[in-house]
């Protein structure tokens, strides 16, 4: 495959609590290619969740580097990250994190408020959003108003809104039953394809880690590979 | 465009945390009540001082001027005899009137009432005057019964005095010490000092209190405004007489200062101190307003939302908060106080004076502006924590 999205190196990640130092991410590296859609599995509190923060830059690593495309985004400031994020990538939560008072496409709408957009052309955006998810009729439709699958496809039209080349799911379908899972899945199979999205996600499902292109483990801070299907 | 991108972040943030308040309400309204309280308050209080001041404010007129002993700073402890009195009402410069030279010369002794609303007793003026009294105070207007008949113990008693005081009804008898009188008119002025006083017949109460023919003041209406050099330089170059003279207005103006002081700064550490508790509710309104938020924020945050714009708009929550509070406090005010008749001690003359609180304008703004001040410092805290909330924890939460 062509060259590298994502590029870790000797990531280390320590949490101190109290006196105990908790070394969840020892020395890691991990390269993803453009148009791969990752897996990444692992023990519950095996550090998952903290590398894809890593990755998408709301958080820092104590040592290593992380690069996502050209930009080495340890070393940016905090300003300067929290604007790459706005660009780069788009975060896909596994509760949704929509914002209750806003409908769905308010919703979809914000993270084009950081961009110099007009309005009606933010409006425009959202809408073509909504309708690469199926969402189109529920537009004005707040979060407690929808199904907890139709929440999660809010969440991930507010993640491509942007149109970034990163996707970063922390468990899209952990909080989903089963079908509705599946769908989440399908789409972001869909978007990993037709859109070549780079796609890491998050998952202790070995059923949804199927769906993606390659599946890694975590373990002890630590990656091994794994071919998927 | 950097900062168009910035201003509509703002914007977005503020709407959300708005629309976010009904989920809240509970907090929300303690907090706006805190300082809905503390403004009525503070508005309350100083309007006691502004009332006072326009009563004492309506009393004097530039035209008109007093006449003291030198070195007494009120009529109580002025003495002036009646050879002295005739000498002051010979000076130039005074006006001349149906009833003559229009020079009056009053004394001025305080007697005990009851208060209506306490029962409790206080100093009210019982004030004897001469005939030329009624036009030298050109308002002055008896509104019910008529004007007491020279020679007799009878007395006429001020609008503002017959509202406040138990007793003072037109046709009742009274009792001090040892004189009874009868009540036979109620007078109004203009709502002004007047209003909260007796008054009888000069030589009868001179009589009654075994003061001789012995003044305390003599007022003096002018030819006009600027007679009054002319007037006071006669009577101050006098080698015979050693009295002070002022204007009427400067000489209630002065009065009204000791007490209007008083409120201020009563009213000022009051408020001072209630502000302090109204600040803290809003704290910690704002503080579970922003916990409630945490993941929210984050949310917003890791979608690349900057610190400033969620301080910002978590301020303008507060300030929200602050200025409902306020109008809130200053219509209470408004309604609850404004017109409210009362009555307190003069310290400058240490008798009663009636009057009615002033809710001004200026009040209700001096109101606002400390409603603003109180969401501002209830919000400054929380605001920063909102910002300050690691993303990666914040995200956590649930
Ligand atoms: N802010 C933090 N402070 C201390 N320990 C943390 C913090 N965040 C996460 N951890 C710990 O780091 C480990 C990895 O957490 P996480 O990345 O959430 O794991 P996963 O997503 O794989 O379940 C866990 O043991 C967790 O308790
Ligand atoms: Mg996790």
């Amino acid at each position: 495959m062509s060259e590298s999205l994502v590029q870790v190196r000797g990531l280390t990640k320590i949490y101190k609590r109290g006196s105990e130092r908790l070394t969840v991410l020892d020395n890691l590296d991990l390269d993803v290619a453009r148009g791969d859609f990752v897996a990444l599995m692992g023990p519950s509190g095996s550090g998952k969740t903290t590398l894809l923060n890593l990755i998408g830059g709301i958080d820092r690593p104590d040592s290593g580097s992380v690069q996502v495309g050209d930009r080495s985004i340890d070393q940016l400031s905090d300003r300067a990250l929290a604007h790459w994020r706005s660009a780069h990538v788009g975060f896909v939560f596994q509760m949704f994190n929509l914002l209750p008072v806003l409908s769905a496409e308010r919703n979809v709408e914000l993270p084009l408020l950081l961009t110099g957009m007009s309005g009606s052309e933010r409006r425009r955006r959202a809408r073509t959003a909504l309708s690469l998810v199926g969402l189109e009729d529920r537009a004005s439709h707040k979060p407690a108003q929808l199904s907890g699958g139709q929440e999660q496809r809010v969440g991930i039209a507010r993640a491509i809104v942007t149109d970034p080349e990163l996707l970063l799911c922390d468990e899209p379908t952990g909080d989903l039953d089963r079908k509705s899972g599946d769908e989440i899945l399908e789409l972001l199979v869909a978007l990993n394809e037709s859109q070549g999205k780079t796609i890491i996600m998050v998952t202790h499902d070995p059923h949804a880690a199927e769906r993606a292109k390659r599946t890694v483990h975590l373990d002890k801070g630590r990656l091994s590979m794994e071919a998927a299907a | 465009m950097r900062f168009l991108n910035w201003i509509r972040q703002i914007i977005a943030v503020t709407g959300m945390n708005l629309r976010n308040i009904p989920s809240r309400p509970g907090s929300s309204i303690v907090a706006m009540l805190g300082i809905a309280g503390v403004v009525a308050v503070l508005v309350a209080i100083l309007s006691i001082g502004a009332g006072f001041e326009k009563t004492l404010a309506g009393t004097g007129s530039p035209d008109t001027a007093v006449v003291i002993r030198a070195g007494s700073s009120s009529e109580l402890s002025s003495g002036i005899g009646s050879d002295d009195a005739r000498i002051v009402s010979q000076a130039p410069g005074i006006a001349t009137g149906e009833t003559g030279v229009l020079a009056s010369a009053e004394l001025y002794v305080v007697v005990d009432v009851p208060k209506r609303s306490s029962g409790t007793d206080a100093n009210v003026p019982l004030r004897g005057v001469q005939d030329t009294a009624f036009e030298v105070r050109r308002n002055l207007r008896i509104v019910e019964g008529r004007r007491f008949e020279s020679g007799l113990r009878e007395i006429i008693v001020g609008r503002g005095a017959a509202r406040e005081f138990a007793g003072l009804d037109l046709g009742a008898e009274i009792t001090w010490g040892s004189n009874q009188w009868t009540i036979v008119g109620i007078f109004e002025d203009n709502g002004s000092l007047a209003e909260s006083e007796i008054w009888t017949d000069a030589p009868v109460l001179q009589d009654a209190y075994n003061r001789g023919s012995s003044f305390q003041t003599v007022r003096v209406r002018l030819e006009s405004a600027d007679a009054f050099s002319t007037f006071k330089d006669a009577l101050t170059a006098d080698s015979r007489l050693d009295v002070s003279v002022e204007r009427e207005n400067d000489f209630y103006a002065a009065q009204s200062g000791v007490l209007t002081n008083i409120v201020n700064v009563l009213g000022g550490s009051i408020t001072f101190l209630m502000g302090l508790g109204a600040i803290f509710a809003a704290i910690l309104t704002m503080y579970a307003a922003v916990s409630a938020r945490t993941r929210e924020i984050a949310t917003l945050r890791a979608l690349g939302f900057g610190g400033s714009p969620i301080v910002i708009s978590v301020l303008i929550e507060a300030l929200v908060l602050g200025i409902l509070g306020g109008l809130a406090g200053g219509l209470v005010a408004y309604f609850g106080f404004n017109g409210f008749q009362t009555s307190t001690l003069n310290w400058a003359s240490f008798s009663q004076v009636s009057f009615a609180f002033a809710v001004t304008l200026p009040l209700l703004v001096t109101g606002l502006v400390y409603a603003v001040l109180m969401g501002l410092f209830g919000g400054l805290l929380p605001s920063w924590k909102a910002a300050r909330l690691p993303i990666t924890t914040a995200l956590r939460e649930l």
